[in-house]
């Protein structure tokens, strides 16, 4: 079955890894954004060397029970808030020993955006040579859906039944303050923006972030077969802007959205997390559109003046 | 062999530093470091060094400074760190996880009191927080001892038949800071001390992970091979000291260092600078006719039992010294060794508790009180007799 085409190519291709990153018989949940950006990861990869750092987070149970091993590259599982320091250590043994191995951190958002988030500035900050990748599936997936402060405001999880009340933090703009050589968010729903960013990522030196938004069935309460269509929804609603900082300075936005209303609210009306605050599309829009003002104005294009509607 | 006048901070870095050396033609060396008092000075010495294939990272915390040695472990190279109290309690998280990947990092713990209050000097509580959790733990009593163990802690902890953490502890101050001439071997010496090392488990191109889930028999059989695995450290490390001997002419104190016990009915047992004290205070109460010895335990994990227990044998009054209290129960020494006695007097004294002074005056003390009684009572404090 090695690099057998499967679905015309579309699945699997000639260039991906040989052995897949993510192998059958994992324990994901149907519809797993982190499982599309593995399998993504497969064809990115190529025969590029990876070892992966993964934190206590759903991605260590796809790791599988001992001793099968549900991933298909080396991997350390380490202890939740240390992703990024045990991804440095590994390599800078891989640097000292004049290996080409990519260290790659796969960490969720509790990792990242909360209890990992010193240990993973620090290395950003030393500017190590791993690539950090934060699948944001918006909760605490492994310990069954709670807030994190990666959670939009509106959403219900299992620490706030009345719906999170305070907004998401925005993580590119943290990263990027760092001046990292590369950050970049990227839609798993867009293969051609998601494969491109992978690439670059692991052929770039230093510290590369890279953010996904990963829909979770279990957590947000959608339809398994819907992940990409919601990534789809939020692209094009201007709720998950897709962009690219070199070095913290230069600002790059890849998907111009349509900001679509009616892509908003059906966004929000697919997934029941949203359903019981009453959240609505105009609830949402300010906020999209300030943020939106400001990445205009990062990425160089010239903004008209303009008041502020209240 | 020169010798070199260094504090004991100092020598542990140094000896980190050499062992860091003798592994440039294997995987290198790689170490997380971040200050804090008392153990700062070794990471600062460390930060100072040259070392070939080796970097030493400065990262942002404890936790990650071990993460930064389970990641370098992992890739197959030699590691150390340094820390202290709320430090070592700060890094306890990934101390376990260091241990149950079973990578040999080699840590230097400059014991001092775990606050709030803040107080920055020594006792022995922090270190022994981490008494059950799968590390060697080495206690040392002066300069050389220390060099000489943190060399060899990374013989013992990267021995195949024993791959696990270890710690090897010096007081805050009383020995991390006091200076003092150490005999320091050359590179070429330490090339031929130390083999390469050597992890088994590290990460290469095949597909395994390492810290995967597992179920309670799994969990069951790691345990148990840890268990053994820090049994047979012991003996290990009995080889250790025969290699050291060979190639430094000198002798590695052993894991208990027995003082004028052989004829003795009293003992005095203790952890630390405190078994030197203790020493000379047999000393003056053997000039009086009284038969009084000193047994320091350098080795807790694993605790030498048969050992120990030979040591205790027709032996009539104990006092285990405590620098450190476990609440509610009493000095974890007391508790680690009252049942391996027979002597129908094991008492136990707390001394120096949050780094108060022990000085012979403390201990002729514990002598006299011991001497008055007919039982074992509960742990008692030395500034209350």
């Amino acid at each position: 079955m090695r690099n057998e085409p499967l679905l015309g190519g579309m699945a699997q291709s000639a260039v991906d890894r040989e052995t897949p990153l993510l192998r059958p018989g994992n324990t994901n949940c149907g519809g797993c954004g982190m499982s599309n950006l593995l399998q993504m990861m497969r064809r990115a990869v190529a025969d590029r060397p990876v070892q992966l750092v993964i934190p206590a987070c759903c991605a260590a149970i796809s790791a599988g029970a001992f001793p099968q091993a549900g991933l298909g590259a080396p991997t350390v599982l380490t202890t939740f808030a240390s992703a990024a320091a045990v991804a440095t250590g590994a390599a800078a043994v891989a640097r000292l020993n004049g290996e080409e191995t990519r260290v790659i951190c796969l960490a969720g958002d509790g990792g990242s955006y909360d209890i990992g988030f010193a240990t993973m500035s620090a290395a950003a900050e030393r500017n190590e040579d791993i690539l950090y990748i934060c699948y944001d599936n918006e909760i605490y997936g492994n310990t069954g859906g709670q807030r994190s402060s990666a959670t939009p405001a509106g959403a219900v999880t299992t620490s706030t039944p009345g719906g999170k009340v305070e907004q998401k933090k925005d993580i590119m703009a943290i990263m990027a303050a760092h001046r990292i050589p590369y950050a970049a968010s990227l839609s798993l729903a867009h293969a051609d923006d998601t494969l491109r960013k992978l690439r670059h990522a692991l052929d770039l030196r230093g510290f590369r972030f890279l953010h996904v938004l990963s829909p979770c069935p279990t957590g947000w309460k959608s339809e398994p077969a819907l992940g990409m269509e919601l990534v789809r929804l939020a692209v094009r609603s201007g709720l998950y802007p897709v962009l690219e900082v070199f070095d913290g300075r230069r600002h790059q936005i890849n998907i111009e959205p349509e900001f679509s209303d009616e892509a908003l609210e059906m966004y929000l009306s697919l997934q029941r997390r949203f359903q019981n605050t009453g959240l609505k599309a105009s609830d949402l829009r300010p906020a999209i559109e300030r943020h939106w003002l400001n990445l205009r104005v990062l990425s160089g294009r010239i903004v008209p003046a303009r008041r502020e509607t209240r | 062999m020169k010798g070199q006048l260094l504090s004991a901070n100092h020598a542990a870095a140094l000896a980190a530093t050499l062992a860091a050396r003798a592994n440039r033609t294997g995987r290198g060396f790689c170490s997380g470091v971040y200050p804090i008092t008392p153990s700062t000075e070794c990471m600062e010495f460390l930060c100072a060094q040259q070392i070939e294939k080796g970097r030493v990272v400065r990262v942002e915390s404890e936790h990650s400074a071990m993460g930064v040695c389970i990641g370098a472990a992992a890739a197959g190279a030699r590691s150390f760190t340094a820390t202290a109290s709320n430090g070592l309690a700060y890094m306890a998280e990934n101390c376990v996880a260091a241990a149950g990947l079973r990578l040999p990092v080699v840590m230097a713990v400059a014991n001092r009191t775990m606050g709030p209050p803040w107080n920055i000097w020594a006792d022995h509580g922090d270190a022994l927080m981490l008494r059950d959790l799968g590390l060697i733990q080495i206690y040392c009593a002066d300069n050389q001892e220390l060099f000489d163990t943190v060399l060899s802690a990374f013989r013992l902890a990267e021995d195949q038949r024993v791959l696990m953490p270890a710690m090897v502890c010096m007081e805050g101050f009383i020995l991390s800071h006091t200076v003092a001439q150490t005999e320091i071997p050359s590179q070429e010496q330490v090339d031929r001390f130390l083999p390469l090392t050597s992890v088994p488990q590290q990460l290469g191109s095949t597909p395994h992970s390492l810290g995967q889930i597992e179920l309670p028999a799994q969990t069951e059989t790691h345990r148990m091979q840890h268990h053994q695995a820090m049994l047979a450290a012991e003996t290990v490390f009995e080889e250790v000291r025969g290699h050291f001997a060979d190639i430094f002419g000198r002798e590695l104190q052993g894991a208990l260092v027995p003082y004028r016990t052989e004829d003795a009915d009293t003992l005095i047992v203790s952890l630390g600078t405190m078994g030197l004290t203790a020493q000379r205070v047999v000393d003056r109460a053997r000039e009086r006719g009284e038969k009084v010895g000193s047994l320091r335990i350098r080795m807790l994990r694993p605790l030498p039992v048969a050992a120990i227990a030979r040591e205790f044998a027709g032996k009539s009054r104990i006092a285990i010294l405590d620098r450190d209290i476990s609440l509610g129960f009493g000095g974890v020494l007391w508790g680690e060794l009252a049942r391996l006695a027979q002597a129908p007097v094991v008492q136990n004294y707390l001394a120096g508790i949050g780094g108060g002074d022990v000085r012979p005056e403390h201990l002729e003390r514990v002598l006299a009180d011991l001497k008055g009684r007919r039982q074992s009572g509960t742990p008692v404090n030395v500034e209350a007799i």
